[in-house]
């Protein structure tokens, strides 16, 4: 299948198989498909059994961090406490749409995972947290959720395993921020989206006070084949040559390029192909100039970095970016990079949850900067003001919106420094008003 | 991994901070243990009687071995640590933050209240950047009333939530919340709601700039021209340490004083309003004496005289106190009562009560007196109508207690001891003693918990005005009950070594924190 274009042949379609086909949105559907006969073997085997499968298959979670999943779920004990799970579904991430199609075509791939989520790490309630803009997802999950009810896939005795598995589904507000998983636990709580100072982490307590995990939408779903096909299968997926990145990854590819949409290619793909064979390179007669290709939080590519660079975690970080959440942003020679960038500053200034300082005014700061720098306003001393402040910015506050923006600000700056050199006019040294000189009135 | 060495000191936490060394319980956060090692890590959103949040940033400090820096208030002591406060890193880290607070900070120290005391001035001046390189419009919110005391200037605010984890957490009544998100955010108030909470005012305190000021005390004095002194709030029986601040011998502001066994960081509207008494300038100035013209100024000596002789007979006496004069004048006024034979007797004023849920034991009490428990401790009781069985010829000594009963006794002999002298009572008095109020002098009150706390003379006196503990000692030295010292703390130590309830305590060991008497008031909570 695949959606919005037929799935390309050297893709992996594992999570994506069904992407396009109406038909395995509903219970029915998705069993004929094979559906929750997973879940019914996961709830019959012991949660530690379910982590080592996942530990063993190397799957890192997919909202951004990569942090190894098995590891995260290990943290859960059966210490007798009230645990919770959260599928953060707010893809909040500019450039980021994978976990909106996993939930439009198949939520009923998000219900299973999320189970078996919920199973492994000794949970009964698990909440599954979707930005209110995705009117759509949260309708069809909603749907599927009533329909695992229904067929007591859940509820209190969930397929018959004497297992209770509860899951909510919850509407967000609008909020980048509330994609960071402790705003996000602050938000369903019915709290300001804050981000929370750690320790304590949310694996202690996290959702009200309790331990909690948080996963992303794509992790569980991917969980979920792990534990069908097995570790072995899954690594064999990716690229041998790098262990430490395995399975699918779905990236999303959206701006400047020929066919924009999901792909899911094995860990190890090769960047250069997958920008130009898969997607079809620049829009026909244009150029690459630049390739964001984690969401907007990380740091900015030349088409040269990518050409080389396949995509991993480790890969990505070599050519001098991160792999992120699979946003890929492309730019071509039509763009201006300083309003791209001046852009993507106004996007976290007005999204900065106000906490932390270097955040709250850092953010409006660099943005006022930047577009005083496209708007012919600029000087030269701007230019350093400006890595100054994202200096001051990074690795000093309680979330990484902060760093996040500084990044695109750096890597633009290093990268594109004479398009901003360009716009700044000749001879410029300040815009200050001189000093008022009686010996020369 | 190694095991962690054995703690060099068990049960308890060391480790190095700027070079010292500091040993601390398990679960200090790393500001409270700098302070112990006398180093100020400098800080803005947290405060010792607010939940931690960790949002300003200011205290970010050097750990070694940590791969980032550490906000020192939500960083726990581990054993071996070491911290640099004043290492480069931290520093810079800190210029960053000072920088991007004053960005939109309206520089208009000249004729904001805060300057002078302001912890973004002080901090800038130490560490920040001597020039801005800011050149955008700064951002602007106009000017809020929040009702009760609070006025709120939005300009000026840093956002670091202490007061809105005030209201939250501390006085549970939230009124207060973070609006809005990004540098256009600012303290908001919830729909219909106000700043009308009995210990709301709190929050000006709390405040570290100019962003929450007080009504009463708007564009009153700037902070460098303030005396200082460290009393006790006079308003209730809670014994709320604060300090008087003056201005040309004038209070013009009471704010509370930290005492974690009493109030913590806090005092309520009515204690801190409760001040333009104490500034008073119809006062009795001058001892006075009935003649045949009437009341006429007299000299210390001869009115004391005139006193004595008017007690020396065999009529019975009445000493009428205030509950709210110190323990040494109680005390003294006790034994001139013991030497006469006389009834002790005090009414306590009453009003509504409203505690502050968020610490225990911390109220606006009813009993409107500073000192009810002390002169419990010294014989005086408690009476609704304290004359109703007074008789046409007894002698009534009113010490302090003008206002305290609404009508005299026609016909009987009358002492004032007072610090005014109002129509009503200029018609009875046969002999009128000025005395200071608890701002002109020096002494203690017992609290309603038994915790005796000194209070310090904070403004001078008016005229021939004497401090209330000599002219009762005066007295009793006159009516043949020996000599007592002229010092405060002098008679405070013949009191204690009288009374048992004070048995070991002196001015020196009571310091500015107080103690418990030995035999407490019984805690009923």
């Amino acid at each position: 299948m695949g959606y919005p274009h037929p799935s390309h042949p050297r893709e992996t379609p594992v999570l994506s198989k069904y992407f396009g086909d109406a038909a395995a949105r509903t219970l029915t559907g998705w069993q004929a498909r094979g559906g929750y006969e997973t879940l019914r073997e996961a709830l019959a085997t012991d949660p530690v059994e379910v982590q080592n499968v996942v530990k063993d298959s190397g799957l890192r979670g997919r909202g951004g961090a990569g942090f190894p999943t098995g590891v995260k779920w290990s943290f859960m004990k059966p210490d007798g406490k009230t645990h919770y799970l959260c599928i953060n579904a707010d893809e909040s991430e500019p450039g980021t749409f994978k976990d909106r199609e996993l939930m439009r075509w198949t939520p009923h791939q998000l219900v299973e995972g999320t189970a078996i989520a919920a199973h492994a790490i000794y949970a009964e309630t698990a909440y599954i947290y979707i930005r209110g803009e995705y009117t759509e997802p949260i309708a069809r999950v909603s749907e599927a959720v009533r329909e695992a009810y229904a067929a007591g896939i859940l509820g209190a005795n969930a397929m018959g395993s004497g297992k209770r598995v509860d899951v909510h589904v919850h509407k967000g507000a609008g909020a980048y921020i509330c994609g960071e998983e402790t705003a996000l636990m602050n938000s369903l709580e019915g709290r300001r989206g804050n981000p929370r100072i750690k320790p304590p982490f949310p694996a202690v307590a996290g959702l009200f006070a309790k331990p909690t995990t948080i996963n992303n939408v794509e992790t569980v779903c991917a969980a979920t084949h792990v534990l069908r096909n097995g570790a072995e299968w899954y690594k064999s997926l990716s690229n041998p040559a790098n262990p430490k990145s395995t399975g699918t990854k779905l990236f999303s590819v959206c701006g400047n390029v020929a066919r924009p949409g999901n792909y899911e290619v094995g860990m190890g793909f090769s960047m250069k192909e997958f920008l130009w064979d898969l997607c079809g390179g620049p829009p026909a007669g244009r150029t690459f100039k630049a390739i964001i290709p984690g969401g907007s939080s990380v740091p900015i590519l030349t088409p040269e970095e990518c050409e080389g660079a396949v995509m991993d975690y480790e890969g990505i970080q070599a050519a001098g970016s991160l792999l992120g959440s699979g946003g890929v942003i492309c730019f071509d020679d039509s763009q201006d990079m300083v309003r791209q960038i001046a852009r993507l500053a106004r996007f976290y200034a007005h999204e900065s949850c106000a906490q932390c300082t270097q955040c709250r005014e850092g953010t409006a700061w660099t943005t006022k900067i930047l577009e005083r720098i496209r708007d012919g306003q600029g000087t030269m001393k701007d230019l350093d003001t400006l890595l100054e402040i994202a200096d001051n910015m990074t690795g000093k506050t309680i979330c990484v919106l902060s760093d996040s923006c500084a990044t695109p600000v750096v890597s633009g700056l290093k990268k594109f420094r004479h398009e901003f050199e360009a716009r700044i006019p000749k001879n410029r040294s300040s815009v200050m008003i001189p000093a008022f000189s009686p010996a020369a009135a | 991994m190694t095991a962690p060495a054995a703690p060099a000191n068990p049960g308890m936490v060391t480790l190095t901070i700027e070079g010292r060394e500091v040993v601390v319980p398990p679960g200090t956060n790393l500001i409270e243990a700098a302070k112990t090692a006398g180093v100020l890590v400098p800080h803005y959103c947290y405060h010792p009687s607010l939940p931690v949040a960790g949002v300003c940033r200011m205290c970010l400090v050097e750990v070694e071995k940590f791969p980032k820096l550490a906000p020192a208030c939500a960083t726990s002591v581990g054993e071996g640590q070491v911290v640099h406060v004043h290492s480069e890193k931290a520093r810079e880290a800190r210029k960053g933050v000072l920088e991007f607070l004053l960005i939109n900070h309206p520089l208009d120290c000249p004729i904001c209240d805060q300057a002078g005391e302001c912890e973004l001035q002080d901090y800038t001046f130490a560490e920040g950047r001597k020039d801005s390189r800011y050149m955008e419009p700064k951002r602007f919110n106009p000017m809020e009333d929040f009702g009760g005391d609070v006025l709120y200037v939005p300009n000026r605010c840093i956002l670091c939530t202490r007061c809105v984890r005030f209201m939250d957490v501390v006085a549970q009544d939230p009124v207060l919340n973070v609006s809005e998100r990004g540098d256009r955010a600012y303290i908001g108030k919830f729909e219909g709601s106000d700043l009308t909470h009995e210990w709301a005012s709190n929050v000006v305190d709390l405040c570290p700039v100019g962003a929450l000021l007080s009504k009463d005390f708007l564009n009153k004095a700037r902070a460098w021209e303030l005396d200082r002194a460290a009393s006790i709030c006079p308003s209730c029986s809670q014994g709320c340490n604060v300090t008087l601040e003056l201005r040309d011998n004038v209070v013009v502001r009471i704010r509370p004083r930290p005492n974690m066994a009493v109030n913590q960081h806090f005092a309520c509207e009515t204690g801190r309003l409760n001040y333009r008494w104490i500034n008073r300038r119809d006062r009795l100035e001058y001892p006075q004496v009935r003649t045949a013209d009437g009341l006429v100024t007299a000299s210390w000596s001869d009115a004391i005289a005139k006193a004595a002789a008017l007690l020396t007979g065999t009529s019975r006496v009445t000493v009428l106190a205030s509950p709210s004069l110190s323990n040494e004048t109680l005390f003294l006024l006790g034994r001139l009562a013991t030497q006469l034979g006389a009834t002790t007797v005090t009414t306590v004023p009453r009003g509504h009560q409203a505690p502050l849920p968020g610490v225990p034991d911390l109220s606006l009490r009813a009993e409107r007196a500073a000192n009810h428990t002390g002169a419990a401790l010294f014989g005086f009781v408690d009476i609704e109508s304290p004359l109703a069985s007074l008789g046409p010829d007894d002698i009534l000594i009113l010490a302090d207690a003008a206002g305290l009963v609404a009508t005299l006794p026609a016909g009987s002999t009358i002492i004032v001891i007072g610090t005014v002298l109002d129509d009503a009572m200029r018609e009875l008095a046969d002999v009128a003693l000025p005395i200071c109020n608890f701002a002109e002098e020096e002494g203690t009150f017992t609290n309603l918990r038994g915790r005796v706390q000194r209070f310090l003379q904070a403004k001078a006196p008016p005229a021939q005005v004497r401090p209330s503990y000599r002219v009762a000692g005066d007295l009793a030295t006159a009516m043949g009950g020996g000599a007592f010292p002229a010092l405060a703390s002098d008679v405070f130590g013949v009191l204690a070594a009288h009374v048992p309830a004070f048995a070991g305590l002196s001015y020196r060991n009571l310091g500015l924190q107080g103690r418990p008497t030995a035999a407490p008031a019984e805690v009923t909570v």
